[in-house]
């Protein structure tokens, strides 16, 4: 740290003029990584993009088979979607309680969050399974095709969230409030918050948009 | 290299990183994006399943509805700003967000008009 602020001092003054503005150097890991986990996830919600418009395109085609409105049921959608919300908080909380190094906070804070996503993907899993069931898989028409693309691919990304979120506890378990570690941490956090918005878009385009038409 | 997990250097912040505040007023930064989120959604859900408001309102309302509610996760849960020192972040959501509208947007359009222009299917059997 200090040899990298020295070193960045006199390339911005090799004169020694004592008019530069400051050069503080290179940024922080924390910042490098956390940058570049924005970037990741912004080119996957490019890439969740793709599929709403593929939703959008498709979602009158049902090839005379059962429309949007016919089934969806709202109170389930509701009951996700303040499953993710209070998941959000619950994530943010153990973002704090690890920024602060509280063991018990973080882990409940991780746990609930935990929690509240395996309701989701359980709720979620549930109703794949009844359409199916029904005879209303993704073969049955282009619009179910894009239905279930689009809301599985969340539901997967949610799932794959799930582990990483075990996977922090266990680190924080195993190797205490690293740097590396909370580097890690901050990149989950930023994850999950991303996944909410995402689902935003899927209960608003999909569910409720879905319905009312 | 600097790998403290708290140097801050005072010229960036890494996004979802919020400027140097006591834990309480962290918190109530949560509390206060869940709280707006929970009433965006029911409003939401309301919006969707009401007679109250003219119909034909009911998608833009919706629509105008999730944007507010990203901008909500954004400034709440990911603490992306205006400040300076988040410049880098704001930059790369816009490229992210002119791509998306450029998708989204240039899908529909485009397959709209295709599916104005196109004869209906029987019409094109016939003419093979």
């Amino acid at each position: 740290m200090a040899m990298t602020a020295t070193a960045g001092h006199a390339h911005a003054d090799p004169h020694h003029i004592g008019l530069v503005i400051e050069h503080p150097g290179p940024a922080s890991k924390r910042i490098v990584t956390a940058y570049g986990f924005w970037v990741f996830l912004l080119s996957d919600i490019v890439m969740f993009s793709c599929f709403f418009a593929a939703y959008a395109v498709l979602s009158g085609q049902t090839a005379g088979g059962p429309k949007g409105s016919e089934l969806f049921e709202q109170r389930n959608v509701a009951i996700e979607t303040v499953c993710l919300l209070l998941s959000s908080f619950t994530c943010g909380m153990a973002s704090i309680a690890a920024d602060v190094r509280n063991r018990f906070w973080f882990y409940l804070g991780m746990a609930v969050t935990c929690l509240l996503g395996l309701i989701f993907l359980a709720i979620e899993f549930r109703e794949f399974a009844d359409l199916v069931a029904r005879g209303y898989g993704p073969s049955r028409s282009a619009f179910l095709t894009a239905f279930f693309s689009l809301v599985g691919c969340h539901g997967l990304h949610v799932s794959a969230g799930v582990l990483w979120l075990l996977t922090m506890m266990a680190q924080v378990f195993a190797k205490g409030f690293r740097a590396d570690v909370l580097r890690r941490m901050m990149c989950f956090a930023l994850f999950w918050h991303a996944l909410d918005i995402v689902w935003v878009g899927v209960f608003s385009v999909v569910y409720l948009l879905g319905s009312a038409a | 290299m600097s790998d403290q997990s708290h140097a801050r250097s005072d010229h960036d912040l890494a996004p979802g990183e919020e400027e140097q505040h006591s834990v309480g007023t962290r918190i109530l930064g949560y509390v206060v994006g869940l709280v707006l989120a929970l009433l965006l959604t029911a409003t939401s859900f309301f919006i969707a399943g009401t007679d109250l408001v003219w119909q034909p309102s009911i998608p833009v309302a919706l629509i105008v509805l999730a944007i507010a509610q990203m901008g909500v996760h954004l400034v709440f849960f990911l603490h992306i700003t205006t400040g300076p020192d988040n410049t880098n972040n704001v930059l790369a959501l816009a490229f992210g967000l002119l791509v998306v509208f450029l998708v989204v947007g240039g899908t529909v359009w485009i397959m709209a008009h295709l599916n104005a222009n196109m004869p209906p299917m029987d019409q094109i059997m016939r003419m093979q």
